[in-house]
């Protein structure tokens, strides 16, 4: 056998989007030399799709904004499932995360008197947004890029090596974990180039992966969203939590078919994009739910008045959280009020003088004239709901981003806990920002924390992730496109956004036999750049991934955020307090139950008790300040 | 509706590689990386692309189609007749890796040879001031996706291996430009533009700009500027002197 390529760092973190590019940021200066790796080339990671904002409490638009709002809002979308610890740091810190961009060069759109502009978005009580138009992921994603090139710079001028302490591995694939004992030693991959394995030895991994998305087959997401971490993670012995919650965005394109799933951003309803019914009727005022009846405006003319007249005027219910709004269109569409292509109508065009829609949505201008002949200037788009964001995800010590296994943190959207049941859309960037950082540091003070040798990756381990990463050329089987277009198919009718016990039995059933399909998976051709191996690699991890998601949606039983179940259509405050947890052992998945960390008290009065009983059973409320003077 | 197109797509790797013929199905509304995803579920499934976002948000499905530079993502089979043959070929100026992928590390490379955003000192975070009409100028080159495909264009570097090491390319010119332009760089990065990164072998022919999917008028707006202030200079002895007083606008 050829000498394997062997590297060493203090740090590795996989992943380059947001939250990985953070965490390295971080841990290099820190001290410490760090390895990114990606799949894709660097700067092309999720986070650069991402278009609406960042969400942050700076209050520059509106002064009445502060980490208190922040985290009251974050914590209602979540439908108070989320870590509130998490939810925490997340509102006090995003502000700093933003200022430091600007520091690293980044340009976002400006308010009158200079600063940093925000805008409107489904669930957030005031303008919160940084954002640059559209397209807010890009300056996010090269802003920290450009960041590790200065970085680099430096070194170069100390070193005369512009890698000395920081590097980046793109178009490398992890496909395990290695552990010593029960800790990280380091990770295994192949560069997609040439095939070729490459060994990591490193005592911290951060996994920064993103999302799973590629699982469905309406979806937002790249081909890079196979849950990789999440099940990397998963293997390595950590637990997952939260996986039944996964965001189906409301607005994705239905037309045409190649295109069915691209997102049609948030901001176009933030701004004043309308939705409308084919009877041409804003169905939204139907659907508001009880918990939100007092925020949000019961006619057209309020919800009109409040995009100038914000205080005295209550929010129009298009803005109301995704999961809600996502909801509804299902139910619009399914009751035969939908657009010709199975949609509803999303209307700016008689909202915004032509010129603005353009300075303000020109990436949405351009997709739709492109993608689809429509100039959303004059006329409406059609949209449906597209699977977006995975809340579930790796389960970590929110100050410093550790997992179960010693040696192994995480961050950004394959972690989870910070969302709960459903995410408010700009609070990803912002938590990538946030907790990318922290992650950076937890792993760096784990490394200081060390002593003694580092654990050391075995050639027996080397080898037996080898075998199996060649398995697929040994197989005689299916080809993977074949069984992935049937596992996003299984996943969209039966783990999709409602759900039945039955369908969802079925859909267990149906994983397992196509992982057995899988285990004989047959690719073509050689080791260099295979898009079929690679995908035949990337399979396993989805399945784990989607298995983990149908479990855990069977076995919640009532309908909360990202989870909706035709079966039991009411929220269940019983539930409110327990998390499903997903580990595996010998006999596969196990899904359990696990309580809720109660709310500190002083964060449970940041509330008042009539808006927090709708959510918890009162026992859990004895520690408010409402019963504390009785 | 659907129809069967004649496709010639460029398959080999650095070594050696020819042009291979497909018949492949085409549906309404799709574009020609819908067309290179179904070969590879139904036909050549080891035929190497790059992508990501589907929507020319990324900036990775670059290639030439019928001798263009393009985005696979952003060309719509409805811009072909029915019966016209698509050929579709990796980028010029990069060496090939395998059928539609090429080696573009040139760019990395060129990327860390321009010094990077110097933050003006004293200016605490969250204290910068900028007014929208200053930070648009740097904006609109900041909508650049990197996907390189004005620098497989540009005719300095095209067929001209041996200018790749003194020439940055139009997008990391434009990124000079980007940061002298920014309102609160504190950093001159004039005469660098001419001397290091080779901004004098650009004779403005436009042939950048009219690649760019992101529509980013990088001659007119980016390169020329650059330009004028680099002959400002050259032909203002005093300058120099009095660029030590000057404040960055
Ligand atoms: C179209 C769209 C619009 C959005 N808009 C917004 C918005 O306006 N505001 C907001 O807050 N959020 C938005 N989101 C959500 C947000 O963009 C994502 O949740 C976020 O970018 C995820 O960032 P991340 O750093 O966790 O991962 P990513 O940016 O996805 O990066 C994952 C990285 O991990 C790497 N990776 C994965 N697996 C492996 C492996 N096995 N080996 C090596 N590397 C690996 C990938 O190559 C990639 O570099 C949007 C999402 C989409 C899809
Ligand atoms: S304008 Fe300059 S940079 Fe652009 S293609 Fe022409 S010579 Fe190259
Ligand atoms: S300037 Fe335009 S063509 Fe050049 S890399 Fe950027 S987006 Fe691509
Ligand atoms: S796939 Fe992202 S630009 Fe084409």
């Amino acid at each position: 056998m050829t000498e394997i390529e062997r590297h060493n760092y203090d740090v590795v973190v996989i992943g380059a989007g947001g939250a990985g590019l953070r965490a390295a940021i971080e841990a290099r200066e820190q001290g410490k030399r760090t390895a990114i790796i990606c799949k894709s080339l660097f700067g092309k990671a999720h986070t650069v799709m991402a278009e609406g904002g960042i969400a942050a409490a700076m209050g520059n638009v509106n002064s009445g904004d502060n980490w208190q709002v922040h985290f009251r809002d974050t914590m209602r979308g979540g439908k108070f499932l989320n870590n509130w610890r998490m939810a925490e740091l997340h509102a006090k810190e995003a502000p700093e995360r933003v200022w430091e961009l600007e520091t690293y060069g980044a340009l976002f759109d400006r308010t009158k008197d200079g600063r940093i502009s925000q805008r409107n978005f489904g669930g957030h009580e005031y303008p919160r947004l940084a954002h640059v138009g559209d397209r807010t992921g890009l300056e996010l994603i090269r802003t920290l890029q450009q960041k590790i090139v200065s970085l680099q710079q430096e070194d170069y001028k100390a070193t005369g090596d512009y890698e000395a302490n920081i590097k980046v591995f793109q178009e490398l694939t992890i496909t395990e974990l290695v552990k010593a004992g029960d800790r990280i030693a380091g990770a295994f991959g192949y560069w997609r180039e040439s095939g070729r394995f490459v060994v990591f030895e490193t005592p911290a991994v951060v996994l920064a992966t993103g999302g799973i998305g590629k699982s469905f087959k309406v979806t937002s997401n790249s081909w890079e969203y196979t849950g990789d971490g999440h099940a990397l993670a998963l293997r390595a012995g950590a637990a997952l939590i939260n996986m039944e919650f996964i965001q189906f965005h409301p607005t994705g394109m239905v037309w045409p078919p190649s295109v069915k799933g691209i997102l049609v951003t948030e901001s176009v309803r933030g701004d004043g994009g309308v939705l409308r019914n084919s009877e041409g009727k804003r169905f939204m005022f139907e659907y508001i739910p009880d918990v939100f009846k007092e925020k949000y405006a019961t006619t057209e003319e309020e919800g009109d008045r409040w995009y100038t007249d914000p205080d005295n005027n209550r929010r129009p219910p298009e803005l109301l959280p995704r999961d809600e709004v996502a909801r509804s269109i299902n139910s619009e569409v399914k009751a035969g009020r939908g657009t010709p292509h199975g949609g509803v109508f999303l209307d700016v065009s008689t909202r915004l003088p032509a010129e603005e829609i353009k300075r303000r949505l020109p990436s949405m201008h351009h997709q739709f004239k492109e993608l689809a002949d429509v100039d959303i200037t004059a006329e409406p788009m059609e949209v449906g709901p597209t699977c977006h964001y995975v809340m579930g995800g790796i389960e970590v010590d929110p100050d410093t981003g550790q997992s179960a296994v010693p040696g192994l943190f995480a961050a950004g959207e394959c972690s989870g806990g910070m969302h709960g049941s459903n995410r408010l859309g700009g609070n990803s960037l912002s938590d990538l920002l946030v907790f990318g950082r922290r992650a950076g540091l937890g792993a760096a003070g784990y490394v200081d924390s060390l002593t003694g040798p580092r654990p050391l990756v075995t050639e027996a381990q080397v080898s037996q992730a080898s075998k199996d990463a060649l398995a697929p050329f040994e197989g005689s089987g299916e080809n993977p496109y074949t069984i992935h277009t049937e596992l996003q198919q299984v996943m969209n009718d039966l783990v999709g956004i409602i759900r039945t016990g039955e369908e969802m039995k079925l859909a267990l059933k149906k994983l397992d036999e196509l992982r057995q399909r899988a285990n004989h998976i047959a690719v073509e051709g050689h080791r260099q750049f295979n898009p079929g191996w690679h995908l035949a690699i990337d399979l396993r991890n989805m399945l784990w991934i989607s298995e983990c998601v149908a479990r855990a949606a069977l076995e919640r039983t009532e309908s909360r955020g990202g989870h909706t179940r035709d079966d039991f259509p009411g929220m269940d405050a019983g539930w409110r307090s327990t998390l499903l947890v997903c580990t595996t052992s010998d006999e596969g998945i196990d899904v359990r139950r696990q309580d809720q960390i109660p709310l500190r008290a002083d964060l449970l009065d940041l509330f008042e008790k009539d808006e927090l009983g709708k959510y918890f059973v009162s026992e859990e409320l004895s520690a408010h300040r409402a019963e504390g003077t009785a | 509706m659907g129809y069967k197109a004649s496709f010639k797509v460029w398959r080999g790797d650095d070594k050696d590689g020819g042009l291979h013929d497909f018949l492949v199905e085409v549906n309404e509304g799709e574009v020609v990386l819908d067309i290179i995803h179904r070969l590879q579920a139904t036909q050549a499934p080891d035929l190497a692309v790059r992508w990501n976002c589907k929507a020319g948000k990324c900036g990775s499905c670059s290639a030439e189609i019928n001798g263009r530079p393009r985005l696979l993502c952003m060309t719509r089979m409805s811009t072909f007749t029915e019966d016209e043959t698509i050929t579709v070929t990796p980028m010029r100026t990069f060496p090939v890796i395998k059928d539609l992928v090429t080696d573009v590390s040139f760019n990395y490379q060129k990327a860390r040879e321009i010094p990077s955003f110097a933050p003006p000192p004293g200016v605490q975070p969250g204290d910068y001031r900028m007014q929208q009409v200053d930070v648009e100028r740097s904006q609109e080159f900041r909508k650049c996706i990197e996907c390189f495909l004005c620098q497989n264009t540009c005719h300095v570097v095209r067929d001209h291996e041996e200018n790749k090491q003194n020439f940055a390319g139009p997008r990391f010119l434009m990124r000079v430009a980007e940061l002298e332009m920014h309102p609160l760089d504190a950093e001159d990065r004039v005469s660098a533009a001419q001397e290091a990164h080779g901004l004098g072998m650009c004779n403005i022919t436009k042939c950048c700009t009219e690649v760019c999917p992101e529509h980013i008028k990088i001659t007119d707006n980016a390169l020329i500027p650059l330009k004028e202030r680099v002959a400002d200079r050259k032909y203002d002895p005093l300058f120099a002197v009095a660029s030590l007083f000057r404040r960055k606008r």
